[in-house]
């Protein structure tokens, strides 16, 4: 069910992304969803990757500050109000979402959404609960 | 050209004359500080056991340095020679490496820096008549305080109003025709920059006056503050060690600035020797107290350099004139009028777990202030993958930076090993402010 999301520092110099994005190409790793959380001095680039325990290991030796969170990525349908209805699931049961964003790809027709929760055990027993399609490490790795 | 004395006896008194008081008073000072636990051990080691080991001036060679570590390995009470009971000021320096330094005054010993402050203050033709408005910090630093006892003396009406807020300054310059500031020279360069926003003229200003001193700068700087302001501006020197303000000022003629030889002895050294350099040579400043009772100063290592002017002045005063301060012989910064060791900032980003072991301290002008940037690296073991928990650990680090080194810094949050080291050994300070 769950996902493993790499998180890296990114200090406010220039080519500091091509530099992370880069040596993940070099290693043959392929990145499935990217979000970048920026404040005015720095940033924190989250990622979910087809091989993460190669990405973190290689992003470690370089020297690049990076840690694992859990998060959750789910199947919503492309089409008005897809998200919503996901979200209103969220919100009956009282589950917070931290953050979420999108993939770069999919593999059917619904969009790919990756979601960090509060609680990510309780927002996983829900979502299965009710039947909601989440994305396999296995889906994620041979996508 | 108009030249006012305080007291003309001592301002113009013949060198044998100056020496001769020179010599009692350092006699004098010398029984006092063998009353304190430190300079007992100190003077016994140089074979000195009362006034009768000090004969002549020369003598005073014979005296060992007294260094700030001293001071700091001495706190707080190892250079007090009164009973606490007869102590009526207390003045501290905040902590180099936690440990602060303290320096007592009593009653007399106020009385007798009051007295050198005045005669500063009426040396640049300030008088009663002025409005003086002091807006250098008080509380523990010298400046604030030492300089108000002195205005006082001399009669002017003192506006104590202290540092910073500068639309408040703006306008009390206004609402009581302030003729005489005393202020950093940066500071007082901002100030005028805020005129406009504040919708004030210069004209509705009665400003005559600006004593400038707690940072070193430029004639360039005067000449800048001079033009803009449309007045005079007086340079200063002191340090609390020697009292605080009032060791050193210029007379009318601002050919750089009097030392009250009565009040203290002056001698030039080279740094790397301690032996004296020839006449009007720059080296070390090193400073004798002859006017302070409760903490006795002999021959202190000021870490300022500087040189003495040999020819006289055109005002008739005989004691010396001291040039402006050319550099420091330590790694102290002076940033807005405060003194800042990069240790103080070592200690405080070093108590904190997420930071690494690199850091760099970078000090810039913005507009016409210092403004100071502390470069740390994040220790990754800590790192959580969490913006938030990064934002909150630079609050952290700069209110924990803010109230040890009372500047404001901003603190940048960098990469392990992403910080520039030279030749191996860490450069922690990068100065980009221009050399004057």
């Amino acid at each position: 069910m769950k996902l493993t999301q790499i998180s890296v520092f990114l200090e406010n110099r220039k080519g500091r992304l091509y530099d992370v994005c880069s040596l993940l190409g070099k290693t043959g790793i392929n990145i499935r969803a990217l979000t970048i959380a920026e404040t005015e001095s720095f940033g924190v680039l989250r990622i979910v990757v087809d091989k993460s325990d190669l990405a973190i290991q290689t992003l470690r030796k370089n020297n690049f500050v990076a840690n694992l969170t859990d998060v959750v990525a789910i199947e919503v349908g492309d089409k008005p109000g897809g998200l919503a209805e996901i979200l209103r699931v969220f919100a009956d049961n009282d589950v917070n979402v931290e953050y979420m964003y999108g993939f770069v790809e999919k593999f059917s027709d619904n969009a790919l959404l990756v979601f960090r929760f509060e609680d990510t055990d309780r927002a996983a027993k829900i979502l299965a609960d009710k039947g909601v399609k989440v994305v396999t490490r296995r889906e994620i790795e041979g996508l | 050209m108009d030249v006012p004395f305080w007291n003309r006896e001592i301002e113009t008194a013949d060198r044998s004359r100056l020496e001769t008081i020179q010599l009692e008073r350092l006699r004098e000072t010398l029984s006092w500080a063998l009353k304190t636990p430190f300079y007992q051990k100190q003077l016994r080691q140089a074979k000195i056991s009362s006034a009768d080991d000090i004969r002549s001036l020369a003598d005073l060679r014979k005296i060992p340095f007294t260094t700030k570590d001293d001071l700091r390995l001495n706190f707080p009470r190892g250079l007090l020679a009164v009973d606490m009971k007869d102590v009526v000021r207390i003045h501290s320096s905040s902590g180099t490496t936690g440990i602060p330094t303290v320096i007592y005054y009593s009653k007399e010993d106020i009385n007798n820096w009051a007295d050198l402050m005045a005669r500063s203050i009426f040396a640049t033709g300030a008088s009663s008549a002025d409005v003086f408005q002091n807006m250098m910090t008080y509380g523990m630093f010298t400046g604030g305080l030492g300089m108000h006892y002195g205005a006082e003396r001399v009669g002017m009406a003192v506006i104590p109003i202290g540092g910073g807020n500068t639309k408040r300054q703006i306008k009390t310059m206004k609402d009581f025709r302030t003729t005489v500031v005393h202020v950093t020279p940066s500071y007082l360069l901002h100030v005028h920059t805020k005129l406009e926003e504040f919708d004030i003229k210069r004209e509705e200003l009665a400003l005559k006056k600006a004593f400038t001193g707690a940072e070193p700068h430029s004639e360039d700087v005067r000449k800048k503050i001079e033009q803009l302001w449309n007045i005079d501006a007086y340079n200063s020197y002191g340090l609390s060690e020697l009292n605080g303000p009032g060791v050193a000022f210029e007379c009318v003629y601002k050919n750089d600035m009097h030392l009250w030889e009565d009040g203290y002895i002056v001698e030039i050294i080279d740094p790397d020797t301690g032996e004296p350099v020839r006449d009007g040579d720059s080296g070390e400043v090193v400073l004798t107290n002859l006017i302070r009772r409760a903490t006795p100063m002999l021959r202190y290592r000021t870490r300022d350099l500087a040189y003495l002017h040999t020819d006289p002045c055109p005002c008739g005063r005989t004691h010396r004139r001291l040039s402006r301060i050319m550099g420091r012989t330590d790694d102290m910064l002076i940033i807005n009028g405060i003194n800042l060791f990069p240790s103080q900032i070592e200690e405080v980003v070093m108590r904190i777990p997420e930071v690494a072991t690199n850091y760099i301290i970078q000090v810039e002008k913005r507009g016409d202030l210092d403004h100071l940037t502390v470069k740390v690296e994040i220790y990754p073991k800590l790192f959580l993958g969490d913006p938030s928990q990064l934002e909150a650990l630079k609050g952290r680090i700069t209110e924990e930076l803010r109230s040890a080194i009372i500047l404001h810094p901003s603190v940048e949050l960098h990469e392990p090993n992403s910080l520039p080291v030279s030749e191996g050994k860490a450069k922690r300070v990068i100065d980009l402010r221009p050399k004057e």
